[in-house]
């Protein structure tokens, strides 16, 4: 599975599915209103209903951003999933929990529970081959806790989805946040 | 409370008051101070830059910073270890922005002046090497030797933990540390107890808080009464070594948690740890056997070594080096260093420490423990930053600030230690003793006394009198009744 960091330079859609164009629009809405109801669950808190979204082989990424010269973009411009320290490049176990310690109640950093917004954007399917398909775009998290304290998360994300039945499972999700020095004091909510 | 409010205060040890444990909540936020600590400080005390396996090669860089100046760590053609001042001479521009990479020149943007670390261009690396139109514009009377990027006067490598101070008159390195090397020994030595057989993990961890610096230090230095509160929520999750449920430090069951037989160690000179030298807390137990088998391994190896030197096995944090450098070397194995900003505003950096020679399964068990653990994503780290925050925030009010914080933990229960001019605490999780010394060294710091008084003020450690005194005392008093 190729990661964001080798995105450059291949904008088309695979489409190993050999979908029709309508096929491939009506795979892109059904996509999206997966991914902005999975969004609701995160904001609205429900996260054991969210964590059942998630397949058994979900792995969460978010790697550090540096200041590196043009030419080395390619190769050091992020840290390396799978080997190097990221914010996140955990399992589901590892979310699950996270989950566990967003519901105790004593989890000071979300306490009082902060107000969160998942705005998704530039949707667009970048692999079919179904059941998967992956899926680029773009986020902005707003958080907003106790009066002023704000911030606001922005960077690409790229998905994997699962087929599985009516609807979808997150297989894969790697997140680009740009920033190289983190402005928010921690990261106790989900990007 | 005999504080004296009335500020800009003459002195800021006027603010301490460790005999009666008050310390004034001005030094957490005050610009004035703030801007004290920034010139008495940070440029005469020795500072953590980075690791020395952060530029293995000629031409390696890692851009880092020392108080308020950003600071170049490099490696020279011959394998040398230099700190340069990421400024240059003609206009200040930073020469170099990248966070990392290699290169032997450092040419500045603004006007090309260029700096060479190529020991065959320049008498010293760093030196200025290219100046566009030197002839013309200068009449070729430039003398390039004066120009070159200033220079750390002082680095030192301490088995790959990489020191630095910008005071020529400064103590040497192991001066300044004293006998709490121990612990940057267990911080720098393999876990098997190899000498130096650490590197960090690729990638520094660096945020932004709204909390004053001290608060950071301070939290490492031996605030282990906080734990039970602040993490109460990671804890009841458990995402220790033992798999789900069991002790995030990888405590054993047996162990009687994680205070049995713990005692904090205070030194004169402001360092701290949580714990002391005879306190052998053995590696965890992990969920999956062959973690087990190879740090059993490793723990067994390290006691037979550390006991033929005759060498005590504990002393692992978590620690502060006077006065930014917070370190644990167990569980997780971790360097921080809170870089002041303003006085509510802190960049906190954290690197992770792995055994050069460790096999991929335990590097990457390493490094999934690490990534949920601390930084501002690790399930433990994220509830401190709240507090710190929070604490900075509620204490700028105009009432808050006429009162004191309160430093009363063990106040005359120190303990005696066998460490050159240090004392323990007499409980093992309550105990503000190292926080005392800590904010005593400090004020001697910003209250500017020389180095030469700072060298004999820490000469003597006037507790431990006291609590040869006490004893005296106290034995006295046993007589007396018999």
């Amino acid at each position: 599975m190729s990661t964001l960091t080798h995105e450059q330079g291949k904008p088309q859609l695979v489409n190993e599915s050999g979908l029709s164009k309508p096929q491939l629009r009506e795979l892109l809405a059904d996509v999206s209103d997966f991914l902005y109801r999975e969004a609701d669950l995160l904001d609205e808190r429900r996260y054991t209903e969210w964590l059942e979204l998630l397949d058994d082989d979900y792995r969460y990424s978010v790697p550090l951003r540096m200041n590196v010269p043009f030419a080395d973009v390619a190769d050091n411009e992020n840290t390396k999933l799978g080997a190097e320290v990221c914010w996140f490049d955990e399992p589901k176990s590892t979310v699950e929990f996270r989950v566990t310690q967003l519901m105790t109640g004593v989890h000071w950093a979300e306490e009082p529970v902060s107000r969160v917004s998942h705005l998704l954007t530039n949707l667009r399917l970048t692999r079919v081959d179904l059941p998967e398909v992956e899926i680029s775009g773009r986020f902005l998290v707003y958080r907003n806790r106790v009066s002023d304290e704000t911030d606001i998360l922005v960077g690409r994300r790229r998905d994997v989805l699962r087929r599985a039945g009516d609807d979808w499972k997150v297989v894969r999700r790697t997140l680009l946040l740009d920033q190289s020095v983190l402005l928010a004091k921690n990261l106790s909510i989900f990007i | 409370m005999t504080i004296d409010q009335s500020l800009p205060s003459q002195r800021v040890s006027d603010l301490i008051d460790i005999t009666a444990g008050e310390i004034s909540r001005e030094i957490f936020v005050d610009e004035a101070i703030h801007k004290q600590e920034l010139e008495n400080l940070f440029p005469r005390a020795w500072l953590f830059v980075g690791h020395a396996s952060q530029v293995p090669n000629p031409g390696d860089y890692f851009s880092s910073w020392m108080g308020s100046d950003p600071v170049l760590l490099t490696r020279d053609d011959r394998g040398e270890i230099y700190v340069l001042l990421n400024s240059c001479r003609h206009r200040g521009m930073k020469v170099c922005r990248y966070d990392e990479g290699n290169t032997m020149q450092f040419t500045c943007p603004y006007h090309a002046w260029s700096y060479s670390i190529d020991g065959s261009l320049v008498d010293v690396p760093g030196d200025l090497h290219g100046v566009p139109h030197l002839k013309s514009a200068y009449q070729g009377q430039l003398e390039k030797a004066k120009w070159g990027l200033v220079r750390c006067p002082r680095v030192h490598n301490y088995k790959g933990l990489v020191f630095a101070t910008w005071d020529e008159q400064a103590p040497d390195f192991l001066d300044y540390v004293g006998d709490f090397h121990w612990w940057l020994d267990n911080l720098a030595d393999a876990f098997d107890g190899t000498e130096g057989g650490t590197e960090v993990f690729h990638g520094v961890l660096k945020w932004r808080i709204k909390s004053n610096w001290k608060f950071v230090s301070e939290n490492f230095l031996g605030d282990t009464y906080h734990g039970a509160s602040t993490h109460a929520s990671v804890e009841a999750v458990g995402i220790g070594p033992g798999g789900k449920g069991k002790r995030r430090h990888g405590e054993r069951q047996n162990q009687g948690g994680f205070s049995k037989g713990r005692m904090k160690t205070s030194f004169r000179l402001g360092h701290g740890a949580s714990d002391n030298l005879d306190y052998e807390l053995p590696y965890p137990e992990f969920a999956e056997p062959e973690l087990t088998e190879y740090f059993e391994h490793a723990w067994n190896k390290r006691a037979e070594k550390l006991r033929a030197e005759g060498r005590p096995l504990g002393g692992r944090g978590p620690a502060t080096m006077f006065p930014n450098m917070s370190f644990a070397a167990g569980f997780p194995r971790s360097i921080l260093v809170a870089h002041p900003i303003s006085p509510t505003e802190t960049e906190v950096w954290r690197w992770f420490l792995v055994d050069k020679d460790a096999p991929d399964f335990v590097r990457e068990w390493l490094r999934q423990y690490y990534m949920r653990y601390g930084g501002p994503a690790g399930m433990t780290e994220q509830d401190d930053m709240e507090n710190w925050d929070y604490a900075t925030n509620a204490s700028r009010g105009v009432v808050a600030r006429r009162y004191p914080y309160n430093y009363q933990q063990g106040l005359d229960r120190e303990q005696p230690s066998e460490l050159d001019r240090a004392v323990h605490s007499d409980h093992a999780i309550a105990g503000e003793v190292n926080a005392r010394a800590f904010y005593r060294r400090w004020a001697e710091y910003v209250d500017n006394l020389s180095q030469q008084e700072l060298t004999e003020r820490a000469q003597v450690d006037e507790r431990i009198d006291r609590i040869k005194e006490r004893q005296a005392k106290s034995a006295a008093e046993l007589e007396g009744q018999a």
